[in-house]
């Protein structure tokens, strides 16, 4: 690139408390060029994003704009100096309860100049200038709420783009859109890409960077861990780079499974994605890996009952397994450790014993009595098994660590025996230590049942598993036994070889 | 434990007994067992039916019915009892039949139609008072009222149903514990109990606190949080039982502060012995909380209309100690 950069970030860096979470983040945008930021969970995506359209402060670095200091205090601030954010929640950039017109000028009724009456007439020939520059070819008139998700991101950054910004940052925007949908916010953004907008487009959707980047830089661990503007891109390079290696290989002794326990086939747990068949052995720990989006969480929500596959048919140690409910997939010894454990997990009321004995409430009782002493000599043995640290087993949730945290949901389900034990992102927010423990753990207890575990991160799977799948478009595409792995292969099917919606 | 821990944990229960001694000091004859009892009788009606809105804020919902229920109930029981002249048990019968329906109804409002909790039974508390006033005209139920077709209702309060609100058992002292006390006393030990070491209670809890994870740990949530409306919706039935047998007949302006005073109730509740949560015996602490002070005001002079007053601030103060000063509150 010979132009000189329109917006340049250097050795941005941005903690909370102790950690660290942008560790020198240097970037530079171009006008009229698509920078595609990829990231895993964590990586730090969101948090730049915050910096640079003025939610947080930045602790070190700079940030030019055109030469000039870019320091905004506040959003608005941020949107006034030229560079505006769309953000991933669609809904947060429209107003429900309004229309299509006011919506478009919302902007101009604050801040200073903004009239004391609310004139519907200006406020329509002012949204009818922005719809026009843009495009926009929804009534006026049209209430957000009536309007679909893409519509309603046309709004929004229609919204966005009446500030004539000189750089537009869209965070996943096509997260919650059709593939339809997402070829028209396309259209849009190689005519904003015409019009010599910087354009940082977030997302690690394989088929939006093909359609999409020119440049491709790769976000890890707080870090920038790659940048691709070589035509034609490498994008495998870049899923490698963002997924990143930094253990060696091979610390797995792998075995083979000796009997099925569990087995698919024909599944298909998303309209229009590819029936799938898989089989997991007693004893055997899979690894099930994709991007973010592919569909983990519904396959293992599928498996456990949470949510009812489209076609298909499992089987549970050779009998039929059709779970309607989570409390019939408990019943069957399939458990299940979900992710965000704050969210999905942890009874925050209730102490370590108390969640631990959660799902087993009704094995450890007694005509319907809980029996408080029992509760706990079985929460101490797997205080001391997995080696959680806590005072008692009586502390609060909230004074552990989050890699004791996730240690107790995943001890939650080890209090019985299972046969098919599900975790889904097991290591998410949790440190190396813990994470290397709890690996240990499944591993040395894997006898007698199947277990199968959610990574998006390479690494996890690659350090953990027998066995590895590869998710992609909420189907297996890949299969991989855990030795003499072919990256190379791999990363290609997690980049996936067909993809959605090019036009 | 530090002394911001101990005010936290034992300053509502310090106030109770600091309040009590403070009476006994002031007046004369406030602690006698039959002022005692007369504290328990005052709060017998709202305590069945705080115990009956923990259950709902257990989970983590709300039930703003209760009080209606209550008054739908007394005016049910009249009405089987003096309109349809049948006896005492067919109107127990009746009213936690209501009791169970409202509760299904209030629950199935919440959780299927995902009607926001607050709205669904404030629905129900106004479809209620409307209700209960249609079959008499709006008229109070009593032994030889004119019906609204011209005919005269002969029917009485039986006296089986009228121990209910009178009888006194004796206790060292004859004649002195009141049914509707034993009552309460025997339903919050009930739901203390079912709360605090069933499964069913506990889970309730788990609902209340983090519903997917319950969900993800097997519970049917759903039908625990239907559950607990039924159960509010049954305490409120006994309360009008009680209620009922207290008056003797239907009195179609009477039950106005039973919503207010039981919610309250159940909200004081969360600062004794700094639970921070709703629980049963907080809800029966904070019932007589209420009771002593009333009853002691009262027999220091001090005006009627200064009651609800009084209720208010210490409520206020109630949730001050819950939230602004336990760790709880502020996760």
């Amino acid at each position: 690139m010979s132009v000189d950069a329109v917006f340049r970030i250097a050795g941005l860096r941005k903690s909370f408390g102790p950690i660290q979470v942008l560790g020198g983040v240097s970037l530079d945008l171009h006008a009229g060029e698509v920078a595609v930021l990829m990231g895993a969970n964590g990586a730090g995506k969101s948090t730049l994003v915050r910096v640079v359209s003025g939610v947080y402060a930045r602790d070190g670095g700079t940030i030019t704009l055109e030469g000039k200091d870019f320091a905004p205090e506040t959003p608005a601030d941020a949107m006034r100096s030229g560079v505006v954010t769309v953000h991933q929640n669609i809904n947060d950039g429209v107003v429900m309860a309004l229309d299509v017109a006011t919506n478009l000028t919302l902007d101009r009724l604050n801040g200073t100049g903004a009239k004391f009456l609310f004139n519907p007439r200006r406020v329509r020939r002012q949204a009818r200038e922005v719809a026009d520059r843009m495009g926009l070819e929804i009534s006026l008139d049209a209430e957000i709420s009536e309007l679909s998700l893409a519509d309603r991101q046309m709004v929004a950054i229609a919204r966005a783009m009446a500030h004539e910004p000189k750089v537009l940052i869209l965070d996943e925007p096509t997260s919650s859109l059709s593939s339809a949908e997402a070829n028209r916010l396309f259209s849009v953004i190689d005519r904003l890409r015409q019009e010599g907008v910087a354009i940082l487009y977030i997302s690690h959707r394989m088929s939006d960077i093909r359609r999409l980047a020119d440049r491709i830089i790769c976000l890890r661990d707080g870090g920038i861990s790659g940048t691709f503007d070589i035509k034609p891109l490498d994008y495998e390079g870049a899923v490698n780079a963002m997924l990143g290696q930094k253990v060696d290989l091979g610390q797995v002794a792998v075995k083979d499974a000796d009997r099925t326990v569990f087995a698919a086939t024909n599944l298909r747990i998303a309209p229009g994605a590819a029936p799938f068949s898989m089989e997991l052995g007693d004893g055997e720990i899979v690894a099930v890996t994709g991007l973010v989006g592919v569909g983990k969480t519904a396959l293992a929500e599928t498996l456990f009952g949470h949510r009812q596959p489209l076609g298909g048919a499992m089987t549970l140690r050779g009998k039929r397994y059709a779970p309607r409910s989570t409390g019939e997939a408990i019943a069957e010894g399939v458990f299940l450790v979900a992710k965000d454990r704050a969210d999905s997990g942890i009874v925050q009321d209730f102490n370590i014993y108390e969640n631990m004995s959660l799902p087993f409430l009704s094995r450890i009782s007694r005509l319907g009595v809980s029996r408080r002493i029992a509760e706990r000599n079985m929460a101490r043995d797997r205080i001391a098994d997995l080696g959680i640290v806590c005072r008692t087993e009586r502390d609060e949730m909230s004074t552990l660590s989050g890699g004791n945290q996730q240690k107790v949901m995943v001890a939650r389900w080890m209090t019985q025996p299972a046969n098919l034990f599900i975790l889904d992102e097991p290591f998410q927010g949790v440190d190396i230590a813990a994470r290397r423990d709890i690996a240990a753990k499944l591993r040395a207890s894997a006898a007698g049942r199947a277990t199968i575990i959610f990574v998006t991160e390479l690494d996890e799977a690659l350090e953990t598993a027998d066995r590895i799948l590869v998710m992609s478009e909420h189907s297996i595409v890949g299969e991989h036994r855990n030795a003499d792995v072919d990256i190379d292969q791999l990363l290609a099917e997690i980049a996936g070889r067909s993809h959605r919606g090019a036009a | 434990m530090t002394l911001r821990d101990i005010a936290i944990r034992y300053g509502f229960i310090a106030l109770l007994v600091g309040l009590i001694v403070f009476f006994t000091l002031a007046t004369d004859g406030f602690a006698s067992p039959q002022a005692a009892v007369f504290i328990f009788q005052s709060v017998a009606i709202t305590g069945v039916l705080a115990l009956g809105v923990t259950a709902t804020l257990v989970v983590g919902g709300f039930d703003l019915s209760i009080g209606s229920v209550a008054t739908t109930a007394m005016m049910a029981s009249a009405y089987v009892l003096v309109v349809l002249e049948q006896n005492a048990l067919v109107a127990v019968l009746a009213c936690l039949a209501i009791g169970v329906i409202v509760g299904l109804i209030n629950g199935v409002l919440i959780v299927y139609m995902r009607v926001p909790d607050l709205l669904a039974t404030l629905g129900m508390m106004f479809l209620l008072v409307g209700l209960q006033r249609i079959p008499t005209e709006g008229r109070s139920i009593a032994t030889g009222m004119t019906m609204p077709d011209g005919s005269v209702a002969n029917g009485t309060f039986s006296p089986a149903f009228l121990a209910l609100g009178r009888h006194r058992f004796d206790f060292f002292i004859p004649s002195l514990i009141p049914v509707s006390v034993v009552v309460l006393l025997v339903l919050a030990v009930l739901i203390w109990f079912f709360l605090e070491y069933t499964r069913f209670g506990r889970m309730m809890y788990a609902v209340g606190s983090n519903p997917k994870a319950a969900e993800l740990a097997g519970a049917p949530v759903k039908a625990y949080k239907i559950w607990a409306y039924v159960i509010s919706g049954v305490f409120a039935s006994i309360g009008g039982i009680l209620l009922a047998a207290r008056l003797g007949r239907g009195d179609i302006a009477s039950g106005n502060n039973l919503l207010l005073d039981a919610v309250a109730a159940a909200l004081i509740g969360f600062a004794v012995l700094g639970a921070a949560k709703p629980n049963a015996f907080g809800t029966t602490i904070g019932a007589l909380f209420v009771g002593v002070l009333l009853q002691g005001l009262t027999m220091m002079n001090a005006p009627y209309y200064t009651q609800d007053f009084v209720k208010g601030v210490v409520l206020v103060v109630a949730l001050v100690f819950t939230f602004a000063l336990s760790h709880r509150g502020r996760s």
